[in-house]
């Protein structure tokens, strides 16, 4: 007998039952609410009669349509305030543990997960949001979900589910210097595109991830996504267990030897099988900014912006062309040197402290551009008390960049906070779609240091030359 | 749910590739929105131009096609955001069955969960049956559930496959949720032993700092 995968292992130790037509019936260990999902969700749920089943396993915070201004507050954004308001109300009503405005806990809610220990390796977990992906990092199978699974755990703490066909993808050698998780991800899915994961759960692998911290495994997984696929897994190690020992809603005392040693059987098996593999040599990515509409769109930060007429699909080149079109970009130009209006730092991708040590790095060698607006987002309560503590906010304050209040802001721009048309934003966050962030707005997808850099700059820049 | 069993009308082609559920329906629409009157929000980034007006060049836009009842799209259509308003903003448009090479895993999920059937056909298929519809793109396009079979015009039938599941809870309208409560004991057996094996998964609530 074949071994298995860590997916497979934590997939089969979920299997509440088989359904008549082949479907699994999957328990569900963590299932997390936001303010735009999670209202509906749980007013759902009364407006249809079902009762909460589990909200022990139900946990929430605000992040998604919350202003980030300093000093904002529930109403600060008008439009999010309803939001904010339903899910304080009804989290209190059904005892679920609620993570409010300003409180330690609350955040980005894939920040949130790993950082409180509430999303721990062996788990499913679920949100009602595709970025969810990004805490199989910690050896987990976690997905997002729509407003109708969602209230199916709501009310059942499960989800009917196809098991999906597993992928390896390896990331092996070492990268150059200022070469980080962000241009190891963007450069995997510029090769493979946007569509590869389809169908997927991809485990990630190889040397290069197994020396990555916590932080940098969560950033790979969080793009799977925008591979195609909606999960994305790291089989737990020692850097995972490290990582959690102490988290507020990790297992301690007795309880965590137990834990740790199930988390030591999670691993594949060495005579796993995958469906598919696929191999990526870190050594030869250079820094990566994206230049169209979707996220396999990117190319070295010294490369030129490729031409839609060398593409010999047309279907291909018309949304090339369009892309260009769209972002103001001229074929065979070098994407270096591109003036900016726009830079933001943040997001369920890159909101972490190592994120904003590595931009603030570079923001104590200057200052933010004339031009431009820079703002850095971090992703949760812990991460801004953290970086105001090592003084990262007064670093990116004198250097002219505004330190704001977490929430996921200007990655989806829910709550309001605009890249106005034409504009354009470096930006840390995740996807580079047409209107994303603001009706107009041309968004170029790039790493902390990359965005940094660019604040200074005033134009899409290298940060290996800044940071010298 | 509505149950799903045969649709017949107007076929929209919107081949490009990678078409996400932002550009389908803006964030800002599913703030304090109603689910059913989405419609008019649909693809609006492409169908109005900045002064609200129609884009004339937007397939949506133009005749017969603003009576699609069929999206014949690209490779990876719905990619990106969970948002399952981008459902409800094709249904609202009046959209009930997608076709394409591939979907993103979520949306296609979506789908089932509201009565949308979405196809997967290879590209070479989904290319012969826009050109056959190229000539006379008023004449409405069948698609059967019941027979897992497309209608085109020139008389060509082509099948599609549907996970068994799904089709018949398409055909029925079944509630998932409804037929999941069903499972309850086998949830609370589950439950009862997985709590000993793994009791920090459920005892994370009294270990927080507070």
């Amino acid at each position: 007998m074949t071994g298995r995968t860590l997916f497979d292992k934590i997939w089969d130790s979920h299997v509440v039952a088989m359904l008549e037509d082949g479907a699994a019936l999957l328990h569900i260990d963590r299932h997390l609410l936001h303010d735009l999902s999670g209202s509906r969700g749980l007013r759902d749920l009364a407006a249809k009669g079902y009762a909460l089943r589990n909200p022990e396993l139900t946990f929430a915070t605000v992040d998604h349509a919350v202003s980030s201004a300093p000093g904002r507050d529930a109403v600060t954004n008008p439009a999010g305030a309803p939001l904010i308001e339903t899910l304080r109300r009804e989290t209190a009503a059904r005892g679920i543990r609620f993570f409010d405005l300003g409180e330690d806990g609350n955040g980005i809610v894939h920040v949130i997960g790993p950082e409180l220990g509430l999303s721990l390796p062996g788990m499913t977990i679920v949100c009602g949001d595709s970025h969810t992906c990004t805490q199989g990092a910690l050896g987990a199978i976690a997905f997002g979900i729509g407003a109708s699974e969602l209230l199916h755990v709501l009310a059942t703490q499960t989800l009917v589910q196809r098991k999906p066909k597993r992928m390896r993808i390896r990331f092996e050698g070492k990268p150059a210097a200022g070469i980080t998780p962000k241009d190891m991800i963007l450069a995997l899915i510029g090769r493979l595109g946007t569509a590869a994961g389809g169908g997927y759960a991809v485990e990630y692998a190889g040397s290069a991830i197994r020396a990555l911290d916590m932080e940098g495994r969560m950033t790979i997984c969080n793009l799977s996504i925008e591979l195609g696929a909606k999960i994305g897994m790291i089989a737990p190690d020692e850097t995972t267990f490290h990582y959690l020992a102490g988290r507020p809603f990790a297992p301690r005392g007795a309880g965590w030897e137990p834990a740790l040693a199930a988390w030591r059987r999670l691993p594949g098996d060495d005579d796993a099988a995958f469906d598919a593999e696929a191999a990526i040599d870190v050594a030869a990515i250079a820094p990566q900014v994206s230049w169209g509409t979707s996220p396999q769109d990117v190319v070295a930060i010294d490369g030129r912006i490729p031409d839609p007429a060398a593409e010999p699909d047309a279907a291909r080149r018309a949304a090339m062309a369009a892309a260009l079109d769209y972002m103001g970009l001229r074929p065979g130009a070098p994407l270096a040197g591109t003036p900016i209006d726009r830079v933001f730092i943040g997001s369920c991708t890159n909101s972490r402290i190592g994120d904003l040590r590595a931009a603030a790095a570079i923001a104590r060698r200057g200052r933010v551009a004339p031009r431009v607006t820079a703002w850095v987002v971090p992703g949760s309560e812990r991460v801004k008390r953290e970086a105001e503590a090592e003084g990262l906010d007064r670093v990116f304050r004198a250097a002219g960049f505004e330190w704001r209040e977490p929430g996921c802001s200007m990655c989806l721009a829910a709550n309001g906070e605009r890249v106005a048309p034409g504009q354009r934003c470096v930006s840390t966050s995740n996807r580079n779609f047409v209107g994303r962030q603001g009706p107009g707005a041309r968004t170029h997808l790039a790493s902390p240091a990359t965005a940094a850099a660019s604040a200074l700059a005033g134009r899409i820049a290298d940060p290996r030359r800044i940071a010298g | 749910m509505e149950p799903f069993t045969t649709l017949t009308g107007i076929a929209a082609p919107l081949l490009r590739p990678n078409i996400d559920t932002d550009i389908i329906i803006r964030i800002e629409r599913l703030i304090g929105g109603d689910p059913k009157s989405l419609g008019p929000y649909a693809f609006e980034s492409w169908r109005y131009r900045p002064d609200g007006s129609e884009d004339p060049d937007f397939v949506l836009n133009r005749e017969p096609f603003r009576r699609a009842r069929i999206l014949i799209a690209g490779e990876n259509f719905g990619c990106g955001s969970s948002r399952e308003g981008a459902v409800w903003a094709l249904q609202g448009f009046g959209i009930l069955c997608i076709i394409a090479p591939s979907f993103g895993d979520i949306f296609f999920n979506n789908c089932f969960q509201n009565g949308v059937l979405p196809i997967r056909l290879e590209r070479p298929t989904i290319e012969r049956l826009v050109a056959s519809l190229a000539g006379d793109p008023a004449r409405p396009v069948s698609v059967d559930l019941r027979q897992s079979l497309i209608l085109a015009p020139l008389n060509e039938r082509l099948s599609f496959a549907v996970d068994p599941g799904r089709r018949a809870a398409l055909l029925q309208g079944l509630d998932e949720i409804g037929r999941t409560l069903r499972h309850d004991q086998a949830i609370a057996a589950f439950q009862a032993r997985d709590r000993a094996e793994r009791p920090w998964v459920y005892a994370a609530e009294t270990r927080s700092e507070a």
